[in-house]
């Protein structure tokens, strides 16, 4: 049991450094997409299927769409 | 009835792996699309059908899961290779055939001989 | 029994979810990055139906049906972002 929870941050951690190091913005939002997916799981691994809900429907819908509007009004590519 | 819905829940497993083994191995985007929405479609729909064959006490919530599945995965899978088809991602170097494209050239010729007539009648 | 060759084909579906991941990872260019994701979250609802059925418990479906439903949203979006204007 304690090797999937660990193995499932370590995925989360390179999947948060992976969305500081990219350039292009929308690929860092695809990735904070994946990081709010992992946790997602992570909350259903420890028998806690209300907070997994509630994190997947924020972290997947909300947060995305919310990142593309502001991104379609300022740079796509960051310098 | 249980061997029937572990035979079926295990076919669909098999079928998941091979949809994600496609994502990593394939060269292109399209190729990338058609290998990861068919086969994961059918993979995921077979694996959430199979659990509900065997407790089936949870079958039509297990049905309404895969109908949904069914349903939205391949919406967002044409719209992304929409996109990425309107937004210029290139494709391959062995492939032969772009129908969009001609489609869209098509569209064009044909709207500018209705303009055509058009002036011709006036 | 079948709980045991139920977290079997469980392992083997987190095995395609870590090979789709690394395609997340090295994507050239945003699109496959967007496709990998799509991928990842059908496999997720899949494992999520498979691991509740491990832990015997119906109220752990109803995290896959929400999670079925609203990255639908998010990807939609995500795709009207790629064909210039949302």
């Amino acid at each position: 049991m304690i090797i999937v929870v660990s193995l499932l941050i370590i995925l989360m951690l390179i999947s948060a450094i992976a969305a500081l190091i990219f350039k292009d913005l929308i690929s860092a939002v695809i990735a904070a997409c994946m990081v709010s997916l992992i946790a997602s799981i992570l909350f259903y691994f420890l028998h806690a299927p209300d907070v997994a809900m509630a994190e997947a429907s924020i972290g997947a819908a909300l947060v995305t769409v919310i990142f593309i509007i502001a991104i379609r009004r300022t740079k796509r590519h960051e310098e | 009835m249980e061997l029937f819905g572990m035979i079926i829940t295990g076919i669909g497993t098999i079928f998941l792996l091979i949809g994600n083994l496609g994502i990593l191995r394939l060269p292109d985007v399209y190729n990338r699309i058609q290998a990861g929405t068919k086969c994961t479609t059918l993979g995921a729909f077979l694996t959430i059908i199979g659990v509900g064959i065997i407790q089936p006490a949870w079958f039509w919530k297990c049905l309404l899961i895969a109908l949904f599945v069914l349903v939205t995965n391949p919406i967002s899978s044409h719209a992304i290779a929409r996109g990425s088809h309107k937004s210029g991602v290139p494709m391959c170097d062995r492939s032969v055939v772009d129908k969009s494209k001609e489609f869209e050239e098509y569209k064009a010729t044909k709207a500018t001989i209705k303009i055509v007539a058009f002036k011709e009648k006036k | 029994m079948s709980e045991t060759i139920i977290l079997i084909f469980s392992a083997i579906i987190a095995l395609g979810i870590f090979l789709s991941f690394l395609r997340m990872l090295l994507g050239p260019t945003a699109s496959d990055r967007a496709v990998a994701v799509d991928t990842i979250t059908t496999t997720v609802v899949a494992l999520l139906v498979l691991l509740g059925f491990v832990f015997k418990r119906y109220v752990y479906l109803d995290v896959s049906l929400v999670y079925s439903v609203l990255a639908f949203v998010g990807l939609v979006a995500l795709a009207r972002f790629l064909e210039k204007g949302i």
